[in-house]
């Protein structure tokens, strides 16, 4: 019996909307919608990393019930609304300065929660400069990374992580490292500065990677409350639309192409490298 | 009791920014103003415990004000004439976001990198704009040591009045010199907290947003609106200027700034030759005094206008005229300061013979 033959049979649906009414009790809830997350549509891609990240930031706020102590700060690129998903204090930062936004608010508000969520292209092309000083400074701040190796809101252009042979609307035949430069693994790069305190590299194209993720973006977030430096997670993400797969191949593509040159894990951690 | 003393332009202007109770200042050194983070550096944080950071470029330092001044605190940056044209993406941003906060332009000889020494060349990017889009700066002009102090109380008492962007446009010369200058008392920083600031959403309010982002055409018009209705509203209500001896007055010189002062003194020389010659310093160069020259224009038999560029102002002063007298020009440029001799001779040369 395919689906929709379950659907049209009058009786089954019956069944289910009795059993629905028995089972759905708060203390049977076993995934809801963080109260973070608000109750809007994404403009994001289907089977794009961001909204899943969105979620994973909803869900470590809520748990940490830090709500009214976070404020974050947006990058320019796909996730340039990410202000209107997240039901917390946002700014929306110039293209590349969301560090520099992020390290003006942390300095009066010490006692808050900041961090700033940014793409490859703003983080690491543009922005390298805010990038490297804020890491540099330590400031007890969280940068989240989101490395999916092109620009995404502008259409598909070559970023600074696209990768060797990568082809892009700006790299049409290929990325060629001999005149394009090679992708830049600036996560490995803030790694080395004093002023970071733990770097990780993580991904949410599966299951397991996405509970790790989480993990590493509560991790951040403890740490900025005991001061002691910045916090770096870079999640190396997908972009089915311009990547031009579908969500699962362009999963697939991320494990047999970005993850050999983008290895995840800790880079850093505050109890020395690892 | 009177606090009087002798300080240096940049750094009157820095002690004003501790005593009007200032809570960050985001800076770059860039001569000649420098000074003002030094002096800051040295003296802010153990007074107040205001913040003061030295970014890694102008570029940071006006976006470390975005984000700091979206907290409702009361930040501040200040540069000279290139460091300044490398803000300009973050002021538009700060404009439309409509961000209190004040920033300082410690005008200096150009374009490019020009020189050191005092300049006005950037009268039009700070009057008329500057970055892109439709936005306006409230632009004070100081002529004193003294006036470079009290622009600072003054300057964020008008950013927060309106909630947008100060600018004190000075100059090199008005940065290093030494003159006497009354401070006012320390002010207590008070953090109140704003509806609008990012600061944390409690539970008893709605998130906020600090965005200059609005993808909606019809959005995008309708914050231009309310941006352009606050503009018409400032050049109601904040025009400043003064009018040195003009009520009598043949002729006008319109300067502002340092060039003003020497403006003044040409009027003075020009009176002991029985010319009669007022001087109109525009001191809010927005909003401009328009109607207050336009009246002048009424009674005098022309205008001089001298600036320290290739004539920039002077074109506010002649859409102020409307052609009702002649409105001449004289500048000097890329760091050169006109002497008083000089801008009379000038003047001598335009008008005489009309005026006497």
């Amino acid at each position: 019996m395919n689906e929709k033959a379950l659907i049209d049979d009058e009786h089954f649906e019956h069944t289910l909307r009795s059993e629905h009414t028995e089972i759905i009790s708060p203390e049977n809830i076993v995934y809801e919608k963080p109260g973070t997350l608000l109750d809007v549509d994404m403009h994001y891609c289907p089977g794009c990393g961001h909204g899943v990240v969105h979620r994973l930031l909803a869900e470590v706020i809520d748990e940490m019930e830090i709500q009214s102590e976070v404020i974050g700060v947006a990058p320019v690129g796909c996730s340039v609304l990410a202000y209107n998903y997240l039901n917390i204090d946002m700014s929306e930062a110039a293209h590349g300065r969301a560090s520099a936004a992020a390290t003006g608010i942390k300095r009066v508000l010490p006692e808050k929660y900041v961090f700033s969520y940014q793409g490859d292209g703003d983080l690491a092309a543009i922005g390298t400069g805010e990038t490297i000083h804020t890491c540099n400074r330590g400031e007890n701040i969280l940068i989240i990374f989101i490395n999916n190796g092109i620009y995404g809101m502008t259409g598909g252009q070559m970023a600074p992580t696209t990768l060797e042979g990568m082809k892009s609307t700006t790299s049409p035949f290929g990325r060629n490292v001999s005149t394009m430069g090679a992708p830049l693994k600036i996560t490995e790069l803030v790694a080395q500065l004093p002023g970071t305190q733990y770097v990780t590299r993580q991904s949410v194209h599966k299951p397991g990677n996405v509970r790790k993720a989480k993990k590493a973006i509560q991790k951040g977030f403890e740490l900025q409350k005991q001061g002691g430096g910045t916090c770096f997670v870079e999640i190396v993400s997908n972009c089915p639309s311009n990547w031009k797969m579908t969500p699962i191949e362009s999963n697939h593509w991320l494990e047999d192409n970005m993850l050999p040159f983008y290895p995840l894990g800790d880079i850093k951690t505050p109890n020395g490298r690892k | 009791m009177k606090e009087l003393k002798l300080m240096k332009g940049n750094e009157a202007l820095a002690e004003a920014a501790i005593r009007a109770g200032c809570d960050a200042y985001f800076g770059y050194p860039i001569t000649p103003q420098s000074e003002v983070l030094e002096y800051l550096s040295r003296e802010a944080e153990q007074r107040t415990g205001m913040v003061v950071l030295q970014a890694e470029s102008e570029i940071a330092s006006i976006n470390m004000v975005y984000g700091a001044a979206g907290t409702g605190k009361k930040i501040m940056t200040s540069s000279s004439s290139p460091g300044i044209s490398l803000m300009q993406e973050g002021i538009s941003y700060i404009a439309c976001a409509e961000l209190p906060c004040l920033l300082v332009n410690v005008n200096r000889g150009g374009p490019g990198l020009g020189t050191i020494q005092p300049g006005q060349g950037d009268y039009f990017q700070t009057v008329k704009g500057g970055g892109h889009g439709d936005y306006r700066l409230i632009v004070l002009a100081p002529a004193t040591v003294q006036e470079m102090a009290d622009f600072v109380k003054e300057g964020f008492e008008l950013a927060f009045k309106y909630r947008n962007p100060v600018m004190i446009l000075t100059d090199g010369a008005l940065g290093q010199m030494m003159e006497k200058v009354e401070l006012f008392p320390q002010q207590e920083r008070k953090f109140e907290e704003l509806a609008w600031a990012t600061t944390g959403k409690s539970a008893n309010r709605q998130k906020n947003a600090i965005t200059s982002l609005h993808l909606k055409a019809e959005q995008m018009e309708e914050v231009n609106i309310a941006l352009q209705k606050k503009y018409k509203e400032i050049e109601k209500n904040e025009i400043r200027y003064e009018s040195i001896n003009c009520e009598d007055a043949d002729i006008i010189i319109t300067a502002y700034g340092l060039v003003a002062r020497i403006c003044t003194k040409s009027a003075q020389l020009a009176r002991e030759k029985g010319i009669k010659v007022g001087v109109l310093r525009p001191i809010s160069l927005f909003p401009f005094p328009y109607d207050v020259i336009n009246k002048y224009a009424n009674k005098v038999q022309g205008i001089l206008d001298v600036e320290m560029n290739a004539g920039q102002m002077v074109e506010d002063v002649r859409l102020a005229v409307n052609g009702k007298v002649p409105v001449e020009f004289y500048g000097r440029m890329g760091g050169v300061v006109p002497d008083p001799e000089e801008i009379l001779k000038v003047l001598e040369e335009k008008f005489v013979g009309a005026a006497v």
